[in-house]
């Protein structure tokens, strides 16, 4: 994106100097409505703060990750302990913190894992069509034949837990949106004259499909996988919730929701503020991807 | 029509055979030895390899693939490691109870959605309006399994009112139902808000309203009519999405269900009951997949011609 910007950047200053238009790019335009999104700006500094708190978590939390104050077990909010203890002695609030890490790293890395395959399987199957098509396409189907959540608990049961496993498992599972919208817009793409222009010049198919297809699907791949990762963050904190996703002592809010249930007799309260960090996150990323879809892509309104 | 049906019919045919062989696979590589995990550490290796051979497990893997296969069509997968019953037998009891509370999550989130969709779709860019959209934007973000713990919390624990856990009786299905069903009821509420508003904004609706028809009529006839088709949609991914969350909301109110039945499986590595569960969810959803296709195709000329070039 960065180094998009600048090219722009170059091209509006050149234009504007040569002929004293003022030039906006595509990217300029979207960036111009998005800022005017007032919803928008609220749930990109939410995105942030969060982005920072998880960075410089040991030096936000008050207290070390599995740091145990023993004899103040399930202790209520109070000064020391902010948000109380679990029933290790360990503080809330820290663990919070601390699995804002995990929650924003699964975002960032199983849905990189899902944007690979979608974008390939996608953009071959859209690119070749006929029978490499009609057989991407079965593939695309059986994958997506499983409720999300319910594959990502049999590939967590094949690969084992740990949360590197969490990444292949939710990024395995959610590739095939994506790898649909691409395929129809690769179609679309391809009767374009400047494809036609590659070929004539001897372009080769590969070059074709990274160099000229997909750069101009960007928008739509930044819209989609803005608007999965809440849903990736909500799949691995359920992963965790059912003990088959990040493993103690990490911490992670589906897993601190899990132990809180054990607690909901003598601390209520316990379960209640993972949940609430959860639905802020989940939300802030929910609200922003569909004010960039509205920015950059509008017509994935349907999707 | 035909021609669409049989092609659907095969399509699905293809999926199903899939599912089977993704299934499969990814269950038998995973490493842990059934046997060795069902005998636990008692058992000497002789023991092992005789029960192996009994459960067919020690033939090569294209053979017990036919034979699983040949098993699945008939719905015999074989006899669970651990209950010792067959399969189908605990898949039969499982489906019967996520059936029935899938069958309220429905009728939960779509009387809820429609009610609060119509209601701030007549109510548009008033408060009420504006209180609806907030709260179903909050609705689509609360995890179905946090939810069922703060009605626990609750109704359970501080006023007693419902059962927590179990399947006593019919009571016991309500905590569950609106855990789950809550978020749907949101997405619903939402779809029909922004279609009904949408068919409202048309010129025959200007036209119906100049020659004096009633307002109800006319939220009714037109608005609600133009919401129906996407709402339709969306039941299908609604099925997909209860059989998931079902994995969810039965683990929190104990249960017995097919979400239960697998994270079961799961935990005690019975991998027959796992392969079982899997694929009939699977099929569950393909079937309904197939089943709102035709309707479509049936209703909506305009789709099979798409589909069929």
């Amino acid at each position: 994106m960065g180094l998009l910007k600048r090219k722009n950047d170059v091209y509006s200053a050149l234009i504007e100097g040569a002929e004293g238009v003022a030039y906006t790019s595509f990217y300029h335009d979207a960036m111009r409505r998005l800022k005017k999104d007032k919803i928008a700006m609220v749930c990109l500094f939410v995105v942030a703060a969060l982005i920072i708190i998880a960075i410089f978590a040991p030096f936000i939390a008050p207290y070390e990750e599995d740091y145990m104050d023993v004899g103040n077990e399930l202790a209520r909010p109070s000064s020391e302990h902010l948000l109380g203890t679990d029933e290790f002695g360990r503080d809330i609030l820290s663990r919070i913190i601390f699995g804002s890490r995990v929650s924003l790293m699964v975002g960032v890395v199983a849905e990189a894992i899902a944007v690979f395959i979608g974008l390939v399987v996608g953009a071959i199957a859209g690119y070749y069509g006929g029978k490499v098509d009609a057989v991407l396409s079965r593939i695309i189907e059986i994958f997506a034949s499983f409720p999300h959540i319910l594959f990502a608990i049999v590939v967590m049961f094949v690969l084992g837990t740990g949360i590197m496993n969490v990444f292949i498992a939710i990024g395995v599972v959610g590739w095939t949106g994506l790898a649909r919208v691409i395929r129809s817009q690769i179609m679309q793409l391809k009767q374009k004259e400047y494809v036609e222009a590659a070929r004539a010049s001897g372009g080769r198919n590969m070059q074709i499909i990274f160099r000229h297809l997909i750069p101009n699907c960007l928008s739509t791949i930044i819209v989609v996988a803005t608007m999965n990762i809440p849903s990736d963050i909500m799949y691995e904190a359920s992963l965790s919730f059912l003990g088959l996703g990040v493993q103690p002592p990490q911490a992670s809010w589906g897993s601190m929701i899990s132990e809180a249930r054990k607690f909901i007799r003598q601390y209520p309260e316990y379960s209640v503020f993972p949940g609430i960090a959860l639905i802020v996150t989940v939300l802030a990323f929910n609200l922003l991807g569909d004010a960039l879809r509205d920015a950059l892509d509008p017509r994935l309104k349907n999707l | 029509m035909i021609k669409y049906t049989v092609k659907r019919l095969l399509q699905t045919l293809i999926v199903l055979f899939g599912v089977s062989l993704v299934t499969f696979v990814m269950l038998n590589i995973a490493p842990g030895d059934p046997v060795g995990v069902m005998l636990a550490k008692r058992a000497d290796q002789e023991t092992i390899d005789r029960v192996r051979h009994e459960m067919g497990l020690d033939k090569p893997y294209t053979e017990q693939f036919i034979e699983f296969i040949r098993g699945a069509v008939v719905g015999d997968f074989g006899d669970s490691y651990f209950q010792h019953k067959p399969v189908s037998e605990i898949l039969a009891g499982a489906f019967r109870i996520t059936a029935s509370l899938g069958v309220w999550v429905m009728l939960f989130s779509i009387v809820l959605g429609l009610l609060f969709g119509i209601s701030a779709a007549v109510l548009h860019g008033r408060i009420g309006d504006k209180i609806i959209i907030l709260i179903s934007t909050l609705g689509m973000v609360m995890p179905s399994f946090w939810i069922a713990i703060i009605l626990q919390i609750v109704l359970g624990v501080k006023f007693k009112l419902l059962p927590i856990s179990g399947l006593q009786s019919m009571s016991s299905y309500i905590l569950p139902t609106i855990s789950l069903g809550l978020i749907y009821a949101a997405s619903i509420a939402r779809l029909c808000r922004t279609n009904m508003l949408d068919a409202l904004n048309q010129d025959y609706v200007r036209t119906a309203r100049a020659k004096g028809v009633s307002e109800f009529k006319i939220v009714m006839q037109h608005g609600l009519k133009n919401a129906a088709i996407p709402i339709i949609t969306y039941i299908g991914i609604l099925i997909k999405s209860i059989l998931g969350g079902s994995v969810l909301v039965e683990t929190v109110f104990s249960i017995p269900g097919l979400g239960k039945t697998m994270v079961d499986a799961i935990t005690q590595r019975d991998i027959r009951l796992i392969q079982g569960c899997t694929i009939y969810i699977a099929v569950v959803f393909v079937v309904a997949n197939l089943t709102i296709d035709l309707l479509y195709g049936l209703l909506d000329p305009r789709i099979r011609v798409t589909q069929e070039g």
